[in-house]
């Protein structure tokens, strides 16, 4: 326990308490439910500030610690605390947070409070999944995300949603059972809940392997990898669009996150004796996925597709790392991969996310996300052209935007690994291309569509200023991402060096 | 001193960039002529910053500079970095550049006079300027990068400028696509480069480029190959793409569908010959592989003299320059692919001003008709547009390589240079860059002959009166006439340097030494040097093509212009009747296009719907997912007929299980 401002616990309770307001709000002042709501994600946001601008780079060891004995005949405990893994993943989330607040303004007319109820209660867990430190306490935080979620697509979803969020809760909880085992199995073994401890408790390659196993499980299911990825199309065209972008935003670098925290550092050897099971469905992702992204009709299958194309560089980026390791039996050049990894986490939530909130302005429009509906759209709404194709050019990583960043150094690693692991992955300079600008030629260029494209109305303020507020962090990071490199380089290392210790 | 020179680099490319932002991102609150006067300033800025720096290059001894802007990212020990490496061949590139985009500029004022997207346009060529310079003036691999695609977007959003026509928007996503397949091996590539070398700055990676030498790799089965050898084709099939190099030349036709001004500047004069640039800047690397090289040459060559046969049989007058465009990348390509980097070089600044002369020019004719392109239309307006015409002449006589014009001293030295080699394919190269002349001379005196001379074949409708919307319409409803001198100015300008700019620099740029360390060739490769040794000045290399076959093989290529198109009109299309297979392979392109839109485009389409529906859809939703909760459904189905809760059925259900029990127990 430590005397400083208790910041990551303001960031898990606070927008529940938040949240928790704003239902009560609801019924006695309707009215401010909005103002409300703004405001906690903005204080939030605030809080989270600090995280980056105290944070010292030179250590990989836990900062802004937090430790309360919670369960003590288990010895489980509150424990908080971030380092650069998770700390600009905890911003990503305050960052959307406020979006998704500003998105749902006007758009969501009911069950208005319970709507931004359930986000504000959704960003404290998900601040809670990033900085646990505590194995039980990331289970629980982990398994209660998914009740807001469900809601949010059980009650403002589109009509299929009661298939969509079966399918969405099934999967997901499906994997994390096992999760469960493999956490309490090690708890039995080493008497805590504490990750650093699994981190460094010797295990049998058996139980790696099967810790590792479960654990995929519970992960691959979340980024989402090929082949469990199909709940993920479906989740997010029945999503509302705040949905979609939480979702593609945060939800899914959670599964990347957990290798990172658990099945890496935990099962090492496990990890290097399956690599090449993670890096075939890692390129599957990337090739398979992006052409199955061309073909779509639906904007939002479209993207969705696109978001597990996208992860499949993050998981690869990340376990080149053992690839490198066992061809030259050095570390050397095996950070750059996980680096580039975890730029693409961080650089898909903005992208995806402002993928997902333009289609939500075209839907708010003309209620339909059928690609077929539009077209020529560019002619009504200049403004929102230049937004939709800075992010699909983004999406399709290019040089000057963040989408670039993760492609880039995850390429120039996996050259290191072998040839055609590069030759597969640089598939998507040409794939989301593909996808991306000939999503933009059917919506937005050519003569106007049909009378319902002539009638649409320029991007509002609102809309304007949520997609400008992401298209910053995707320029600047792309020119400039070196801050970020910074954060994460004393995590990444520390991680490269003790996952390629053999605990056998 | 030098940090003078670093401050000057940091303006030349920041000028546009920062015009380009103001006009683009403040469109609404710039007024029309702030606008273009905004960014001329800005590219003005920079035109006149670069030809002081190659002036102090040239003249004032400056040394090589090379220079750190920022850090862009720190991963894994490896400095990503953003500078600036400026020797002469920067120098020469930057002032090439920025002149040709200052003429377009002010071109652009007339051009786009009546277009609803005037500032957008300025904003875009703007941003193009800055994208360019930073691709030329990078010290690095990653910046290389940058500019490389950055230049690919401004070419995306200029081809698509005009985006309510279909084929604007067409052509705009084919030519993205087709470089994409280009940066794959160009990306590739550089990866290579990291892996070998361990770094992306073009000072280390030339530093240890003779140690890959001996290196080798293995990419199929047990066969090993070079490691430069590997580097160099994929780096090439970079160049490839946005050089428009067969088989990857299918977009640059197509581009043409964006206003004239973008194809002089992008698709002529700078950011096709980034792929000639590239080559050039990366000889360390090219010059350890002749297996690269002659593939460099041979594929030139096949794009020099058959995309110009292409040329000869199209109608649309930009499209004409379009194929000879591709022709002429291919002889800059040759050039490298000869080890000739300074031949290449020079013809690609060459190139750049009489191909933006010819283009502005035909741009020039395409307002007189009111948008009419095709030149079966057109005839006898050498008399309206004078200024236009005679500049056209100009620039038809430096294309064909006409003895004095700057285009003479480069081509001529290409096909010199080529004949010189000994390289495997330099045989092949030699008859292509040769017959080619001939093509050359076919194709740009039947464009000149149809365009300008003749019968005027449109009609001129006076006092119908309708609109100056009424483009692709047949009728005129006024005599053409000379465009206004914004449009001319530059027509102007460039053709003097299309004229004397041979003269003045050939010695010096060709056998001076003049790129110093810029351009490495290994001793080995000393066809230069040998053109040298028979290089006598200017003037006497005027003198001798007197004497070559060149000068006569063009020639040739006038007369038979001249004969079908002026003196027998008649004789082309009896022609195309009696060779019908030659004419419609040349009609259709050699079908490049239809193939890629069955197999690529197509193919990638069906394997798609055949990913998702097949195996997203069939197997792994409808067997796996939906079939693990159908087969739990069914299983359940069958339990709950045992809990029928009918007190008769447990009844029997024990008497039978007792039964059974009973027996078993007495059989056994």
């Amino acid at each position: 326990m430590t005397a400083h401002f208790p910041i990551l616990s303001v960031l898990l309770w606070l927008p529940i308490v938040g949240g928790l307001v704003v239902l009560a709000a609801g019924r006695v002042a309707p009215t401010s439910v909005r103002w409300l709501a703004l405001l906690f994600s903005l204080v939030t946001f605030a809080v989270s500030l600090p995280l980056w601008t105290q944070f010292d780079t030179s250590t990989a060891s836990m900062q802004f610690v937090e430790n309360i004995p919670w369960i003590s005949t288990f010895n489980v405990h509150y424990a908080l605390g971030v380092d650069g893994i998770a700390m600009p993943l905890i911003l990503l989330t305050t960052f959307m947070t406020v979006l998704v607040v500003i998105a749902g303004w006007e758009v969501i007319q009911y069950k208005l409070a319970q709507y931004m109820a359930a986000f504000l209660i959704m960003e404290g867990l998900m601040d809670g999944v990033f900085s646990a430190t505590d194995g039980l306490l990331f289970y629980v935080l982990w398994e209660a995300m998914l009740i807001p979620m469900f809601i949010i697509i059980g009650v403002w979803g589109g009509p299929r949603r009661v298939y969509a969020t079966i399918k969405f809760f099934l999967y997901t909880f499906l994997g994390s059972v096992f999760m469960l085992v493999a956490i309490i199995y090690m708890y039995v073994q080493s008497g805590s809940f504490d990750i650093q401890t699994f981190q460094q408790m010797p295990l049998g390659m058996t139980a790696q392997i099967l810790i590792f196993v479960a654990f995929l499980l519970a992960f691959a299911v979340k980024v989402p990898m090929w082949p469990v990825h199909t709940w993920l199309p479906d989740a997010h065209v029945e999503a509302p669009t705040g949905g979609s972008v939480i979702l593609a935003a945060i939800l899914l670098k959670m599964g990347a996150y957990g290798f990172l925290r658990f099945s890496m550092p935990i099962a090492p050897d496990a990890s290097q004796s399956l690599t090449w099971l993670i890096v075939a469905l890692s390129l599957i992702a990337i090739i398979y996925i992006g052409f199955v992204a061309i073909v779509q009709a639906d904007m939002k299958k479209l993207v969705a597709y696109s978001s597990v194309a996208h992860m499949g560089f993050v998981t690869l980026g990340f376990f080149l790392l053992f690839m490198i390791f066992g061809k030259t039996a050095s570390v050397s050049g095996t950070a750059m991969g996980v680096e580039g990894g975890m730029i693409q986490m961080i650089s898909h939530g903005f992208i995806s996310g402002a993928m997902f909130l333009c289609v939500g302005v075209l839907y708010d429009r003309l209620h339909t996300r059928e690609i077929k509906a539009y077209g020529g759209v560019i002619n009504m709404m200049p403004a929102f052209a230049f937004f939709f194709v800075l992010f699909a050019m983004a999406n399709c990583g290019l040089p000057g935007t963040s989408g670039f960043v993760g492609e880039w150094l995850v390429i120039l690693t996996a050259m290191k690994a072998n040839f055609w692991i590069a030759f597969g992955a640089a598939f998507t300079l040409f794939l989301g291309a593909a996808y991306s600008l000939w999503l933009v030629k059917r919506v937005l260029y050519g003569p106007v569509g049909n009378d319902h494209v002539a009638d649409m109305k320029d991007i509002s303020k609102r809309e304007f200023l949520i997609l400008g507020l992401c298209a910053i962090p995707v320029i600047v990071f792309g020119i400039w991402p070196a801050p970020l490199l910074d954060v994460m380089h004393a995590s990444v290392m520390n991680l490269v060096h003790h996952v390629v210790q053999s605990k056998l | 001193m030098d940090q003078n020179l670093q401050t000057i680099f940091l303006i030349i490319v920041l000028a546009p960039l920062a015009a380009a932002a103001v006009v683009g991102l403040l469109m609404r609150f710039v007024p029309r002529a702030a606008s273009h006067w905004l960014t001329i300033v800005g590219v003005g800025i920079s035109c006149v910053l670069s030809l002081y720096v190659l002036w102090q290059m040239t003249f004032a001894g400056a040394g090589t500079e090379n220079v750190t802007v920022y850090t862009w990212g720190i991963a894994d020990g490896v400095h990503f970095q953003v500078g600036f490496l400026v020797d002469r061949l920067t120098a020469l590139m930057i002032s090439v550049v920025t002149f040709v985009s200052l003429m377009v500029h002010i071109y652009t004022i007339g051009y786009m006079h009546d277009d609803p997207g005037y500032k957008r346009f300025f904003s875009y060529i703007s941003l193009f300027t800055f994208s360019m310079l930073m691709l030329v003036m990078s010290n690095n691999f990653l910046q290389l990068f940058f500019g490389w695609e950055a230049v690919g977007l401004v070419s995306y959003l200029l081809i698509g400028f005009w985006y309510t026509r279909p084929t604007a928007i067409y052509a705009n996503l084919k030519a993205f696509l087709v470089n994409r397949v280009g940066d794959f091996g160009f990306l590739l590539g550089i990866a290579l480069v990291l892996t070998y070398t361990g770094s992306l700055d073009y000072a280390d990676v030339f530093a240890k480029a003779p140690a890959l030498s001996g290196q080798t790799i293995q990419l199929f089965g047990a066969h090993v190959w070079a490691v430069p050898t590997v580097i160099c084709i994929l780096l090439f099939v970079g160049a490839m793409g946005k050089s428009a190099q067969v088989p990857l030349h299918v977009w640059l036709p197509d581009s043409m569908e964006g206003p004239t001004p973008i194809s002089a500047l992008i698709h002529a004069a700078t950011m096709v010959t980034a792929g000639i640039f590239m080559v050039a800047r990366m000889s360390p690397l090219f010059e350890l592989s002749n297996t690269a090289l002659s593939v460099v040459m041979v594929i030139g060559a096949i794009t020099a003299f058959f995309m110009g046969l292409v040329g000869v049989v199209q109608n649309d007058i930009k499209r004409v320059i379009a194929y000879s465009t591709l022709s002429q990348l291919g002889y800059m390509t040759t050039a490298l692919g000869a080890s000739a980097y300074a031949a290449g070089i020079f013809h690609l600044m060459t190139h750049a001003f009489f191909k933006a002369l010819l283009f502005l020019a035909a741009g020039s004719v395409i307002i007189a008709m009111h948008h009419e392109q095709d030149m079966r239309k057109m005839g006898g307006l050498r008399k309206y547009m004078p200024i236009t015409y005679w500049t056209f002449v100009v620039g038809s006589l430096a294309l064909i390589a006409f003895p004095g014009f700057s285009g003479f001293f480069s081509k001529d030295t290409i096909i010199d240079a080529v004949h010189e080699s000994q390289r495997a394919g330099s045989g092949f190269a030699y008859w292509c860059v040769l017959l080619g002349a001939f093509v050359t001379a076919l194709y740009t005196f039947r464009a000149l002959f149809m365009t300008f001379h003749g019968k005027e074949r449109f009609t001129i409708e006076a006092g119908h009166g309708h609109g100056h919307d009424d483009h692709g319409h047949h009728g005129l409803t006024h005599p053409p006439k000379e465009s206004p001198w914004v449009v001319t100015l530059p027509l102007v300008m460039l053709a003097i340097p299309s004229v004397v700019i041979g003269w003045i620099t050939c010695k010096a740029v060709l056998y001076g030494g003049y790129f110093g360390s810029a351009i490495y060739v290994s001793p080995s490769h000393h066809v230069m040097e040998k053109l040298g040794e028979e290089f006598h000045g200017s003037g006497a290399m005027v003198l001798a093509s007197l004497t070559s076959p060149t000068l006569y093989i063009a020639l040739a290529g006038v007369l038979v212009a001249w004969f079908c198109y002026i003196k027998r009109p008649e004789l082309p299309g009896a022609i195309a009747q009696r060779s019908k297979f030659l004419y419609r392979m040349l009609a259709n392109k050699f079908y490049f296009d239809e193939i890629n839109a069955f197999f690529v485009a197509g193919g990638a389409r069906a394997l798609g719907t055949a990913l998702w529906k097949g195996g997203d859809t069939a197997i792994i939703d409808g067997v796996l997912v939906d079939g693990s909760a159908r087969s739990v459904r069914w299983f359940a189905g069958i339990l709950r007929r045992y809990q029928s809760g009918y007190l008769y059925h447990y009844a029997f259900t024990m008497i039978i299980g007792l039964c059974a029990l009973l027996g078993w127990l007495l059989l056994k």
